[in-house]
C-alpha cells in the first residue's frame, strides 16, 4: 500500500464526497479506537461503507486501516486489483470456501502491525438495506489474540445512496453508529450472538432506520 | 477595503450590529459557565459556536456577492432536501426520480440568478409537480405511488421552492440603494431567528397555556404572543432602515414573520413526531440538523416575500 496515495485519496475524494454529496449523522464518534489491533464489524450494504469508515480518520491515521475484502471481487480485475491493494490497502480474503490454514495471515500480520481491520461480517453486501446472516471470520481472526478488540459499527441509508448494482450515486444522509467494544467470547456462536445482538441495539439509533411496521 | 464596497451602507451597520450582538451572547455564555462550573455548558457552547459559523458563512457570501449569495443558498436547499428524503421513507424505485428532484436546485436558483421572476414563481409548483409523477410512472412500480409523489413534492416546496424566496430578494430591481437586496433579506433572516430566541425566553420566563400540547409541549400562548410583541416592535423600528417599508408597514411584517415562524416551527415538528425522531440530523452541533434551524424561515420566507413584492415591487 502506499500512503502517499491512499492520504490523497481520502483527504481530495473520499472526505468530499462522504460530507457534502452524502452527510454523516455519526453517533458516538468517540468510540472509534483510536490504535490497533482492533476490528471494525460493520454491516454491509454498498461499496460506501468502505469509504465512510475510512472518513471518520483523520488523515495521518487512514493507513492504518485496512478493509478485508473478497480476493475474488477486487482482484478480478487489474485495474481495480491495483486500485484496492495499493491505494486503499485491502486484505484480499478468499471466500472460495475451501478451509485452509494460512487464510487469515495477512490478517494477523496487520493486527500485529498494530492496524485497525474492517472486516464485514455479513460477507457480502446482499439487498439494500436488508441484513444478511453473520458469518463467523471474526472468531477465527482473534482466536490466539485476546487484545484485539472487537467494535461493532452500523451504518444505515448507504444502500438508498449507492446499492447493490446501481451506477447512479443519489445524494442521501446516513446513520453511523459505533458501539461498545465486544466482551470476550468463548465460542464463535457466542460472537456472532454479540454482533447481532449489538447491530440491532445500533440500528434503533439511526435517524434513517424506520422499524418495518 | 474593497471587499465591504459592494455592501450598502445600512446593511454592512446591520451585519456588524449581528456580530456585536453575537460577541455580547458569548461573553454572557462565557460569564454564566464561570459562575456555575459544575452544571454542564456544552450544549449551550456548542449552540453559540455554531451561530458563529453560520453567520461567519451567511455573511462571507453575501460580501463576495449576489450570485455567491444565491449558490450559498441554494447549497442550503440541497442540504435541506436531502435531509428531508433521509428521514421520510422512500421507496427504493424512487432513487431516479429523487436524482432529478435534486436537479431543480441548480435550475431553481438559476431562474433566480437571471431574476426571471415567472419562471422562479411556477417552475416548482407547476413544472415539478407535473413532472415527478410522469417520471415516477415512467419505472412502472404503482404500489405506493400516491404516497411516493407526495412525499417528494412536499419536499422540493419545503426545502427548495421556499428557501429560494430568501435568494430572490437578492434580485429584487434595487429601489434603495441604503440597504438593496441584501437588508431584504438580513432583515428577514434576523427577524425569523430573533422571534424563535424571543418566543423561546418569553416561554420560559412566563410559560402557563399549552398551545398546542400535542406536537409541542413547549410552545405557550405567553411565548408566542410576547414573541410576537417584541418582533412586531423590532421589526416595525426597523424596517424603514433595511427595507422600503414604511413604519406600519414594517409592523405588519412583523406579524406576519412572527406566527408564520411558529407555524414553520410546529409544522416541522410535527413532521419529526410522525417519524418519532428529536432532531433531523446533526448537521449543525448543538442545533440539530439545517431542517431543525431552517423550519421558521420555510414559512417566513415566502410570505415575507409576497408582502414586500405586493407593496413595492
Amino acid at each position: 500500500m502506499n500512503r502517499i496515495l491512499k492520504i490523497l485519496f481520502v483527504g481530495l475524494i473520499v472526505k468530499p464526497v462522504v460530507l457534502a454529496l452524502l452527510g454523516l449523522n455519526v453517533r458516538h464518534w468517540q468510540k472509534l479506537p483510536k490504535t490497533g489491533p482492533a476490528i471494525l464489524a460493520a454491516n454491509h450494504n454498498s461499496h460506501l461503507d468502505t469509504m465512510v469508515l475510512l472518513s471518520l480518520y483523520p488523515l495521518f491515521q487512514v493507513h492504518k486501516i485496512r478493509p478485508v475484502a473478497a480476493a475474488d471481487y477486487f482482484l478480478s480485475n487489474p485495474v481495480i486489483a491495483w486500485f484496492s491493494l495499493n491505494v486503499i490497502g485491502i486484505i484480499p480474503l478468499s471466500r472460495s470456501g475451501a478451509v485452509k490454514k494460512d487464510l487469515f495471515d495477512s490478517c494477523h500480520e496487520a493486527l500485529d502491525n498494530g492496524d485497525i481491520l474492517v472486516v464485514f461480517p455479513e460477507g457480502s453486501r446482499g439487498e439494500p438495506e436488508k441484513a444478511s446472516k453473520l458469518k463467523k471470520g471474526i472468531y477465527y481472526i482473534i482466536k490466539d489474540r485476546p487484545e484485539t478488540k472487537v467494535i461493532p459499527v452500523v451504518a444505515h441509508g448507504l444502500g438508498r445512496a449507492l446499492p447493490r448494482g446501481e451506477a447512479l450515486f443519489v445524494p442521501f444522509n446516513c446513520d453511523v453508529v459505533v458501539g461498545d467494544e465486544l466482551s470476550s467470547v468463548s465460542s464463535s456462536r457466542e460472537l456472532v450472538t454479540q454482533i447481532q445482538s449489538s447491530y440491532d441495539k445500533l440500528l434503533d439509533q439511526c435517524l434513517t432506520y424506520r422499524k418495518q411496521t | 477595503m474593497l471587499f465591504f464596497d459592494s455592501i450598502p451602507k445600512n446593511a454592512l451597520i446591520a451585519m456588524i450590529s449581528v456580530i456585536a450582538i453575537l460577541i455580547i451572547a458569548t461573553l454572557i455564555q462565557y460569564l454564566v459557565a464561570k459562575k456555575n462550573p459544575d452544571k454542564d455548558h456544552t450544549e449551550l457552547h456548542l449552540r453559540t459556536k455554531s451561530w458563529w459559523w453560520i453567520i461567519g458563512l451567511l455573511f462571507l457570501f453575501l460580501s463576495i456577492g449576489t450570485n455567491a449569495a444565491i449558490f450559498f443558498f441554494g447549497f442550503i436547499s440541497f442540504l435541506a432536501l436531502k435531509e428531508f428524503l433521509s428521514i421520510v421513507s422512500t421507496r427504493q424505485t424512487d432513487r431516479n426520480v429523487i436524482f432529478w428532484a435534486y436537479l431543480c436546485i441548480p435550475l431553481q436558483y438559476y431562474w433566480v440568478a437571471i431574476g426571471w421572476y415567472g419562471m422562479f414563481i411556477i417552475f416548482i409548483p407547476v413544472y415539478m409537480f407535473l413532472f415527478i409523477p410522469m417520471r415516477m410512472v415512467l419505472k412502472g412500480e404503482t404500489d405506493g405511488f400516491i404516497k411516493s409523489a407526495g412525499v417528494l413534492h412536499w419536499s422540493v416546496m419545503l426545502t427548495v421552492f421556499s428557501i429560494s424566496h430568501i435568494a430572490y430578494l437578492l434580485v429584487l430591481p434595487e429601489n434603495n440603494a441604503l440597504f438593496g437586496g441584501i437588508g431584504l433579506v438580513l432583515y428577514l433572516l434576523f427577524m425569523t431567528q430573533f422571534n424563535d430566541v424571543n418566543q423561546y425566553v418569553w416561554g420560559k420566563a412566563f410559560g402557563k397555556h399549552k398551545i398546542i400540547p400535542k406536537v409541542s409541549p413547549n410552545k405557550t400562548w405567553e411565548g408566542f404572543l410576547g414573541g410576537m410583541f417584541t418582533i412586531t416592535l423590532t421589526a416595525g423600528f426597523v424596517a424603514p432602515l433595511l427595507t422600503p417599508l414604511t413604519i406600519t408597514e414594517g409592523f405588519i411584517a412583523g406579524i406576519i414573520i412572527s406566527v408564520s415562524g411558529f407555524i414553520g416551527d410546529v409544522v416541522l415538528s410535527s413532521v419529526k413526531r410522525d417519524l418519532q425522531i428529536k432532531d433531523s440530523g446533526n448537521l449543525i452541533p448543538g442545533h440539530g440538523g439545517i431542517l431543525d434551524r431552517m423550519d421558521s424561515l420555510i414559512y417566513t420566507a415566502p410570505l415575507f416575500f409576497h408582502y414586500i413584492y405586493y407593496l413595492h415591487y
